[in-house]
């Protein structure tokens, strides 16, 4: 079994287990946590699902394609460098113990 | 007492309404209706990843408690037969009503349906809710050959899902060109050389004659030349009608959708209109317009929740629409009404490239084909108003990311 943390915007830390395979935002949605609307459904299109992940975690992970870059660049606002989209974050028993951050709207 | 807003379906738009107005600081109550029974589901993964994998269920919009946080009346699985405007009330089916202060009318689209002999044959399908998509998922792995009518977004997905499965797919388009209405002729032409070579047959200008079955069920196609398609199992996508019925029996102004003015408010100031259903004034392209796509929807709902909290502007969202046909992720933005001048960007043969549409030197519009960062760009450049010249397009990403000050 493997878990995600996510932080909402008012500090609350919420467990997601995850379903192997899935995508961050479709756990995040799943579960209700606040902020992660993933409008265009995981397309990479909408930016509505924008997280900050740890340094660490950021690294861990494959990085962004170019596609996710630009949609992260001319969509989202409030870009750090360690910016996903939850859309293109898929999650299986390697991303145990992520923790993640509603990016701030 | 405040009877609050009542939002009738619960799509992508009407399911947006009530977390905007709460966002809006909105406090009274908001009720939910939509005549599926299901939570509000994501509707585009229905002709692809949803038809792809059996063991997939619906992608849910937001999660049950999303709703409950944000105070939200859900009434699924009922259905509104009438709006009473005298008595600011909504009746169901069942005879029941719900007053409301403000109603939001989100009903959508329905499939236009085929008029041909034999429709009534087993094996007629078409895709716009769960059910539809699930019904074809199950039909669909007894089927070898499937015709899909109407070369348009929802019946090339599909028909491109069909191939990956293995199925032998014809695609039958009555028009010259597939994609005809949605993108420039440019594009068009390199989806239907990418769908030949997935081995998808595809007829353009080819009428229909008859659906022909044996005991019931769908065997063939015949068509105006006189020729027939194999074909045990039909998808029918010719495009949707409003569902503004609900609208028109309450005396609200309809014209190809629920009129409605720049603040998205129809004829009635109470009563507003959002999404597939809604006929509104286009800013930028200077005329009336109905939009199926879910930004339209997505951010009309986010209008609304405005106007109705009495910050009424005008509604001026670039459009943008996309559609994962195969291999190929299309992606559009703006409005091309009008346009004189196309201009295609990148070398003659990349099979990544993007139709930039101008009226005179001014941009309208951007068909993207596996260029995402040209589509990101495009949105910003036309909500801004900046045209782009030839040489700018020739100098490539860079210099178009310098026009947005990136």
């Amino acid at each position: 079994m493997s878990q995600v943390t996510f932080i909402e915007r008012d500090g609350t830390r919420r467990i997601v287990e995850v379903v192997s395979g899935e995508s961050l935002m479709q756990a995040g949605t799943r579960a209700g946590v606040d902020g992660i609307i993933g409008e265009c459904g995981g397309s990479c299109m909408c930016a509505t699902c924008h997280v900050y992940l740890t340094d660490e975690d950021f690294a861990r992970l494959d990085p962004p394609d170019a596609m996710e870059q630009d949609a992260l660049e001319f969509t989202a606002s409030n870009q750090r460098p360690t910016s996903r989209l939850g859309c293109q974050v898929k999650l299986s028993s390697a991303t145990d113990g992520l923790t993640i951050t509603v990016a701030e709207a | 007492m405040q009877r609050g807003v009542v939002i009738i379906g619960a799509g992508h738009g009407g399911s947006q309404v009530g977390f905007s107005l709460r966002q809006e600081g909105y406090d009274g109550p908001i009720h939910l209706v939509s005549d599926e029974p299901d939570l509000p589901y994501h509707k585009p993964p229905l002709s692809k990843a949803y038809l792809k994998d059996a063991s997939q269920d619906v992608q849910i919009l937001r999660a049950e408690k999303a709703y409950a946080d944000a105070r939200i009346e859900l009434a699924l699985g009922r259905k509104a037969q009438a709006v009473d405007r005298q008595a600011r009330a909504i009746r169901f089916t069942d005879g029941a009503t719900l007053p409301y202060d403000r109603l939001v009318i989100a009903t959508g689209a329905t499939n236009r349906k085929l008029a041909l002999t034999g429709c009534d044959l087993a094996g007629l399908h078409s895709i716009r809710t769960r059910a539809d998509a699930a019904y074809l998922r199950e039909a669909m792995d007894a089927a070898s050959d499937i015709a899909v009518i109407g070369g348009g977004f929802i019946g090339l997905e599909a028909a491109a899902t069909f191939a990956l499965l293995g199925k032998s797919v014809t695609v039958i388009e009555v028009a010259p060109s597939i994609l005809g209405r949605a993108v420039s002729p440019v594009v068009a032409a390199h989806v239907d050389a990418e769908y030949r070579k997935l081995g998808i047959r595809v007829l353009t200008a080819m009428g229909l004659e008859r659906l022909e079955g044996e005991a019931g069920c769908m065997r063939a196609i015949r068509l105006t030349d006189g020729t027939s398609v194999a074909a045990d199992l039909v998808l029918v996508g010719i495009g949707a009608t409003p569902n503004d019925a609900l609208a028109r029996e309450a005396g609200l102004t309809c014209d190809n959708g629920i009129v409605v003015d720049a603040t998205l408010a129809t004829s009635d100031p109470t009563i507003f209109a959002i999404g597939d259903v809604a006929n509104f004034p286009h800013s930028q392209a200077g005329r009336r317009v109905r939009l199926e796509s879910v930004q339209n929807a997505s951010d009309q709902a986010k209008h609304v929740a405005k106007t109705i909290m009495g910050k009424a502007e005008d509604y001026r969202e670039t459009p943008w629409f996309w559609s994962d046909q195969g291999p190929m992720k299309l992606q559009m933005a703006g409005l091309s009404f009008g346009a004189d001048r196309h201009v295609r960007s990148g070398a003659p043969d990349d099979p990544a490239f993007s139709v930039y549409h101008y009226a005179g030197d001014r941009l309208l519009a951007v068909d993207s084909v596996n260029r995402p960062g040209d589509h990101m760009v495009a949105r910003r450049l036309i909500a801004a108003g900046i045209s782009p010249s030839e040489a700018d397009l020739g100098e490539g990403p860079e210099r178009l990311k310098s026009l947005i000050g990136r």
